[in-house]
């Protein structure tokens, strides 16, 4: 063992001679696994953020909204519309009876108008909801509470405040015990939500923007009937329910029963006023198309990893020849066979695995600086590409260094020491 | 008991469809302590014999009795063992490693034979100082004379304390002065003991030995010194 390591200082001695060709030589190595780094950190920081988004919305959720169909009647024949569109309380009974892997539903009402707190105001949607939202849409109270199944019977007016929504009426006050007023309603704030931890911005934004209602003070107060005002005319629209929630109990169950409540909602909707969002499927189209391009960069990174092993072991090669009377020097004063193979090893190892290294570095670097300059991106080195990346330069290393070591060490001594 | 015993060596050498015979049926041994100078035209198997007595090379037939143990029984690994523990070479064209400086050549036999690096570095320093060489530890072989460089070889040969030393034409590439000086000091080797085989071309350099082996057209002409 002391003998090889000594052996092998003389393979790092040997590249120290050269110091640019060695960084020449490694170059190939170095841009091969560079781009292995980079281009799985860009993949997996893809995939990663999908999957955030995906886990924020729930993966064992179905989420069915309601979508204002088509327009088929002429715009500007009347001032006054009125569109009757979107899921009902029937559908969700309807859900409930038929599919017994659906574990809760969660009924979702936007109620659109102004919200205000003194003379502080804000346009934004409240969601009128059920007592069990908070857990199946995976928010997080910062302070106070939600409201109780007790509560929802009574429909006693409380509100619960997103974290922005808190801020723009109340500033820096607490907000718990004050009310706001919606419409001409008054809610007292009994709870206010923590940001939304989720790189989908536009969702984040919705939810820490609304504020939340018992779904009972919204059927007693506003009837079935949201009044909006578009561009002078006035729309009214009847929408029972804009979202519902399902939760399911086994992830097997969500993509085969949202596909049956996608079929069993076309029935009973004459319109198309629907849609059936499943988190799950997207995750799981996502992983196949990170799977796709890890595939397609993979034999890239091959290629090009294979191009820097056969320039190394070009360069090791002349570099044997060129070494010829230094090797029968060697061993003729006694150096064995094996003696000769490990230095012209370990010199084309150190190369490979240096230039791996550099390589990681660059890559590492290139993600980063990514990062900085593509808008809107995330990147992650694993610690599984990094392995990967070290243990193909090394093997790289092994594979084009035996073949120049392997010829260095059979060569005659007699025929070496000739050698001009 | 003879160090080196040959007995009826032959070594040929094919050259396309020519067989060249270097060596052709030589018989030879030379005891411990002897200086002996082989000598003859170009082409007769000088240097071949060296080859073989350095165990770079082994005999096609015949025997090479090392030590009395005949080294056809001894794979390679055995013969470089052998090299860096009990033989000391000194080539014509010096065969130092440029990239190395004085001390790092001349430690090389001991490098191989697992020395530590104290060990080494101690030793090479010793004998570049006997060979004259002190002001020049760290110099490349580049940097130095014919005779300078020569002489690195020669300190070379002995950091493993070789028992037999082998000389191809040491003072080939020297002037005459030069020459002699290195002929001194292998005399110097040769007092003290040591066993010396050196290829001349030179009369008066091979009238410092011994011993002298005429060879001709691979066989041994005339030896002045056999059965000594
Ligand atoms: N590697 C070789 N290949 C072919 N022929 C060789 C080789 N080495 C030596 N010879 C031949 O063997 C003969 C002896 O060579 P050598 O021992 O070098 O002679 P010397 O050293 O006495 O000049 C010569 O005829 C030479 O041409
Ligand atoms: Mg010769």
């Amino acid at each position: 063992m002391n003998r090889v390591l000594r052996i092998s200082r003389l393979g790092a001695e040997g590249l120290k001679l050269h110091p640019l060709r060695s960084l020449l030589t490694a170059l190939g190595i170095i841009i091969g696994v560079g781009t292995v780094i980079y281009m799985l950190a860009v993949i997996e920081g893809r995939a990663a953020e999908i999957q955030e988004r995906i886990k924020a919305r729930g993966s064992n959720n179905i989420i069915l909204r309601a979508k204002k169909p088509a327009d088929d009647s002429k715009a500007g024949t009347s001032r006054t519309r009125e569109v009757v569109y979107g899921l009902t309380y029937e559908d969700t009974v309807r859900i409930r009876e038929t599919f017994p892997a659906v574990e809760v539903i969660v009924p979702v009402r936007d109620v659109f108008g102004s919200v205000y707190s003194g003379e502080s105001r804000t346009d934004t949607v409240t969601m009128a909801t059920v007592p069990w939202y908070l857990d199946v849409a995976r928010g997080q109270l910062l302070a106070g509470r939600w409201f109780t199944d007790v509560e929802m019977e009574s429909c006693t007016p409380m509100a619960i405040l997103g974290h922005e929504a808190a801020r723009t009426l109340f500033l820096w006050r607490d907000p718990l015990g004050e009310s706001v007023r919606i419409g001409a309603k008054v809610y007292r704030v009994i709870g206010v939500l923590e940001p939304t931890v989720t790189s989908d911005e536009r969702e984040a934004l919705k939810r820490d923007r609304a504020i939340y209602i018992p779904l009972s003070t919204v059927r007693e107060r506003f009837g079935e009937r949201n009044v909006k005002f578009v561009s002078g005319s006035m729309d009214i629209e009847r929408v029972e329910l804009h979202e519902v929630l399902l939760r399911l109990q086994r992830s097997e169950d969500v993509v085969p029963v949202a596909a049956a409540v996608e079929a069993m909602l076309e029935r009973f909707h004459a319109n198309k006023d629907y849609e059936v969002d499943v988190p799950l499927a997207l995750l799981e189209e996502a992983q196949r198309e990170s799977t796709k391009s890890k595939q397609l960069f993979g034999s890239i990174a091959a290629i090009s990893l294979l191009v820097g092993g056969i320039g190394i072991m070009n360069i090791m090669l002349a570099s044997v020849t060129e070494r010829t009377r230094e090797i029968g020097i060697r061993r003729a004063l006694g150096a064995r066979r094996r003696d000769i193979t490990t230095q012209f090893l370990v010199e084309t190892l150190i190369l490979s695995v240096v230039g791996g290294l550099i390589g990681i570095a660059g890559g590492v670097g290139a993600s980063a600086l990514h990062e900085q300059l593509v808008a809107d991106s995330r990147t992650l080195v694993t610690l599984g590409s990094v392995v990967l990346a070290f243990g193909i330069s090394a093997l790289v290393g092994v594979l084009a260094g035996l073949y120049p070591a392997v010829r260095a060490s059979r060569m005659d001594p007699i025929e070496a020491l000739r050698h001009e | 008991m003879p160090v080196i015993e040959l007995r009826d060596v032959r070594r040929t050498y094919r050259m396309g469809e020519d067989t060249v015979v270097a060596l052709d049926g030589v018989n030879l041994a030379v005891e411990k302590g002897e200086f002996v100078a082989v000598m003859g035209p170009s082409g007769s198997g000088k240097s071949t014999l060296l080859n073989l007595l350095g165990c770079l090379d082994r005999p096609e037939n015949g025997q090479y009795l090392l030590d009395g143990k005949d080294v056809a029984t001894l794979d390679d690994d055995a013969l470089s063992a052998i090299r860096s523990e009990r033989l000391g070479f000194i080539f014509q064209s010096f065969n130092l490693i440029q990239s190395l400086d004085v001390v790092r050549n001349i430690a090389l036999p001991l490098f191989y034979m697992g020395a530590s690096d104290e060990t080494c570095e101690a030793r090479a320093r010793e004998l570049a100082g006997r060979v004259g060489l002190e002001q020049r530890l760290g110099h490349r072989p580049m940097e130095l004379s014919g005779g300078q460089q020569q002489r690195v070889a020669i300190a070379r040969a002995l950091s493993n304390n070789p028992v037999i030393i082998l000389a191809d034409e040491p003072t080939g590439n020297l002037d005459s002065r030069t020459g002699e000086e290195i002929m001194d000091l292998l005399g110097v080797l040769h007092r003290e003991g040591r066993t010396i085989i050196m290829v001349t071309h030179e009369d008066d350099i091979a009238a410092k030995a011994g011993r002298i082996i005429s060879m001709r057209d691979g066989r041994v002409q005339s030896d002045s010194g056999a059965g000594a």
